[in-house]
């Protein structure tokens, strides 16, 4: 079966400043969401107290407020359904530091004669232990990032490292934007996420890349739009083709992973279609921003290529003696 | 025609390799090494606690207090004043300035990690900073210990303790069954277990309901409180012994047959319970643990041996636990709770359950599609694929690494992106068949072009993976190993196998039937 079958190149560097005006939308979109709605911090970042539990039929959501607003320091508890109508999650932003009785163990006393129950999951983070995993959570995002600029810039040129960084950030916010938007709970998994998606967008970006080095190599046309166009038109099948992939496997894991890493899939689930439609329509147009210039490429490629072809010619004369 | 060709040699060993080194934990067999699964895919208790080293500073400038009275007293040094205060420090007035010189020097021998300051005849004793670090650093690694021979003791299945960064101790305890088996591993762990044996101040006893707790401390008592009855007692505020001079502690039967604990005192404690038995027959002596009076019995003659009991209506459980506390030591410093989490047994299994359907869901359908698309070249990606998953378990079970739930998300992305390379190999060869190159070169060619853009694409989704075992704490840690992991597996089974298994059967790839091998419909031309 073929799907994308190499015709001529897309003309797709015409076009960008369209596709630009979508990202830029996207951008300011996400930035307001996230400035002023605000991310909604789950336990492990706000910290506070969360306990889930099942019941053996149908959960009684009424019966349990007012069961647990018999005590007072549970009064600004929330109660919601978790995943199914048997199972549901208490919360409250408090967290209490005794190891002795704890918010799990005092649900146990007060949901009695709510049904039949069992409490299957009690989680407590202190407000301390949640503000440092938040700026190790930042500090991860930041490393990754330089990490990776370092290496593209090594291994293609500092032009090149910039597109994907900034396509990279496009994918990342327009992600948290989407998270904000759908009132995603951020945990660390949601973290991990954003993380992956990092590191999805870029190997998608850097595949692009790759062939935009071959074609300015290969081709032979001094216009950087028109070896864009190619590569990009080139890779079209491959960067769709994996995306599917990977799409199906994140769809899978949504629908049937469970409660628990529904977040963690939501937000990679946008990360994909982001990510693939960055690689495809920004990363290259920032590259042509950037002004990298074909012409001065080849020239250093071509010096590079001499200087390594003088070395050797030295070297083969040393060895033989001429010299 | 060619025969085997070192790739898929390779390719075959990593694949026995994978094979035989999954098997202890696909089958979960007793031995070989395997997997651990996380606490939240086979339940258990995880918690990160803080310690209050205050309180064990504080303490240690009770004791350099009451050294400062002893030796002053032994030297008969005159002296005013002594003070514990703020700031870990002491303070103290002499009376005779002839004396500094000889309390400057005894201090110096005999508490060592202070500092003297004087003011006229005003003095300050300090703790130094290396010395306040030590204490701290010192309550920390006692209470890991102590926490770790509790947790042994109660007799569950491999507990981790360990320090963690400078401040907090780590507990993970798998296995556990219920939650209320849960809330009494905390209460152990939790348990001060400071034992004390006290003399009741029968001079004043009678006067105890209407005493402040500030007036009986101008008579060197203290007020204590009955664990069962409201009950109060005046005791000696200076113990007779404490629970550093225990050698063990039992559960046993009283006459009534009801739960009781046994302990035994070292030599010195022996003999200091012996003489203060001897000395106060007919007076009262309280057995103390965390400041609650369990007992006060009547001494009705000496007690030799070292033996004590201490009843107060126990449960069995109650008793065993406490049996545990008293033999484990007292902790230097109380614990709380910075972080805990705990998942119960049927949760555990249910996220087992969920996460095994979107592995295998989505496993299916990247199987599927890879061969509905490229023909047998899927079914080429496929078998590396198997082969990456394999690796994954092997490498993981080898470092007896644990598999948590993002753990298992990771292995599930991992089959997504593992085929990404095959995707752009297949596609460079199918570029080069459309261009009209032979099926030999075509893949040689192919594997060239593509290796640097796998390379690339690997190398920085590795930087990601990396940093993210860097600094992640538990669930972001599994997630990027397995992540980790499988970009590892996916360079030698999706490149270097699947190119071993393109050249062993080259022979038998047809050109007039492309759209067979490679899903294509272009006839390679010569």
């Amino acid at each position: 079966m073929e799907i994308f079958k190499y015709k001529a190149p897309l003309s797709l560097m015409s076009k960008s400043k369209r596709f630009g005006m979508i990202s830029i939308t996207l951008l300011v979109l996400s930035f307001g969401l996230i400035f002023v709605k605000g991310f909604n911090y789950g336990l492990d970042f706000a910290g506070g107290t969360l306990v889930q539990v099942h019941y053996e039929n149908k959960a009684p959501i009424s019966k349990v407020r007012e069961a647990i607003s018999q005590k007072k320091e549970y009064a600004s508890a929330t109660v919601t359904y978790f995943g199914n109508e048997n199972e549901i999650i208490i919360r409250t932003k408090t967290s209490s530091q005794s190891l002795g009785k704890d918010m799990g163990d005092s649900m146990r006393d007060l949901l009695k004669g709510t049904g039949e129950f069992e409490v299957r999951r009690v989680d407590i983070v202190g407000a301390k232990v949640g503000s440092e995993l938040r700026e190790k959570g930042l500090m991860a995002m930041f490393l990754s990032i330089l990490g990776i600029l370092i290496y593209v810039s090594l291994r293609f040129e500092w032009r090149f490292a910039i597109a994907s960084v900034m396509a990279l950030m496009h994918d990342v916010t327009i992600a948290m934007g989407a998270v904000v938007l759908f009132n995603i709970e951020v945990n660390l998994d949601t973290l991990a996420a954003l993380l992956t998606i990092l590191g999805y967008s870029l190997n998608d970006t850097i595949i692009v890349f790759d062939r935009i080095r071959e074609g300015i190599r290969t081709i032979k046309e001094p216009n950087l739009g028109a070896i864009i166009d190619e590569s990009v038109t080139q890779t079209l099948s491959r960067t769709t083709l994996t995306s599917l992939t990977t799409f199906f496997v994140v769809l899978t894991l949504y629908l049937f992973g469970g409660e628990i890493i529904r977040g963690f899939s939501f937000t990679l689930l946008v990360g994909v279609v982001v990510g693939t439609y960055s690689s495809i329509f920004v990363a290259s147009p920032i590259l042509m921003m950037l002004g990298f210039s074909v012409s001065d490429y080849r020239l250093k490629e071509a010096e590079k290529a001499k200087r390594s072809k003088e070395k050797e010619r030295m070297r083969a004369m040393y060895e033989n003696g001429t010299m | 025609m060619k025969t085997l060709n070192f790739r898929v040699i390779l390719f075959v060993l990593a694949l026995i390799f994978g094979v035989v080194f999954s098997i202890p934990s696909l089958m979960q067999s007793e031995n070989g090494k395997k997997i651990t699964l996380g606490l939240d895919l086979q339940g258990g208790l995880h918690m990160l606690l803080g310690i209050k080293s205050e309180v064990a500073i504080e303490s240690r400038i009770k004791s350099i207090a009451a050294s400062v009275k002893y030796l002053f007293d032994e030297e008969e040094i005159i002296f005013d004043e002594l003070r514990m205060q703020e700031n870990e420090k002491v303070t103290f007035e002499l009376l005779d300035n002839d004396d500094v010189a000889k309390v400057t020097q005894i201090l110096k021998e005999e508490i060592p990690g202070t500092v003297l300051s004087q003011n006229g005849l005003k003095f300050t004793l300090k703790m130094t900073a290396k010395e306040v670090e030590r204490t701290k650093q010192n309550a920390i690694s006692q209470a890991v210990d102590t926490i770790r021979t509790r947790l042994d003791s109660f007799g569950l299945a491999e507990p981790t303790v360990a320090k963690q960064g400078s401040d907090k101790i780590l507990v993970e305890v798998p296995g556990i069954k219920t939650q209320e088996d849960e809330q009494r591993i905390r209460e152990l762990i939790a348990r001060a277990a400071h034992l004390q044996l006290m003399a009741v101040d029968e001079d004043r006893i009678a006067r105890v309901a209407t005493m402040s707790s500030a007036e009986a401390k101008s008579f060197g008592d203290a007020i204590l409180t009955d664990v069962n009855t409201p009950q109060k007692y005046l005791l000696h505020a200076i113990p007779v012994l404490d629970g550093s001079m225990l050698t063990d502690a039992k559960v046993g039967f009283d006459k009534n047959n009801q739960p009781v604990i046994n302990f035994t005192l070292n030599g010195q404690g022996s003999k200091i319970f012996g003489d203060f038995t001897g000395k106060y027959v007919g007076k009262r002596m309280a057995v103390v643990l965390d400041n609650e009076v369990y007992s006060a019995p009547v001494i009705n003659e000496r007690i030799g041996g070292g033996r004590v009991q201490i009843s107060g209506s126990f449960k069995l459980s109650e008793a065993h636990d406490l049996a545990i506390a008293l033999r484990s030591g007292a902790l230097l410093a109380p614990v709380y709770v910075m972080e805990k989490r705990s998942v119960g047994p049927s949760l555990g299994a249910d996220n087992i359950k969920a996460s095994m359907l979107a592995l295998a869901l989505g496993f299916v359908l990247v199987v599927l599609f890879m061969i509905l698309y490229y023909g047998a070249a899927g079914v080429v990606a496929n078998v590396a694929l198997v082969g990456n998953l394999f690796l994954i378990l092997a490498v993981m079970s080898l470092f007896g690494a644990t598999l948590t739930l993002p753990g298992m998300a990771g292995i599930v992305l991992t089959v997504g992106m593992a085929v990404d390379a095959n995707v752009i190999i297949n596609e460079r060869i199918r570029e080069l068949l459309h261009e009209g190159k032979s099926v030999a070169k075509s893949i040689e060619e192919g594997y060239n072009k593509a290796f640097t853009a796998i390379l690339d694409a690997n190398v920085t989704t590795l930087i990601a993976a990396v940093v993210l075992w860097a600094y992640g704490t538990g669930p972001l840690k599994g997630f990027a190993l397995t992540m980790g992991i499988g970009i590892l597996a996916s360079m030698l089974t999706a490149i270097v196998g699947t190119h071993g298994i393109y050249q062993w059967l080259l022979p038998k790839i047809d050109k007039k039937k492309l759209s067979f091998w490679f899903g294509i419909k272009t006839e390679g031309k010569k």
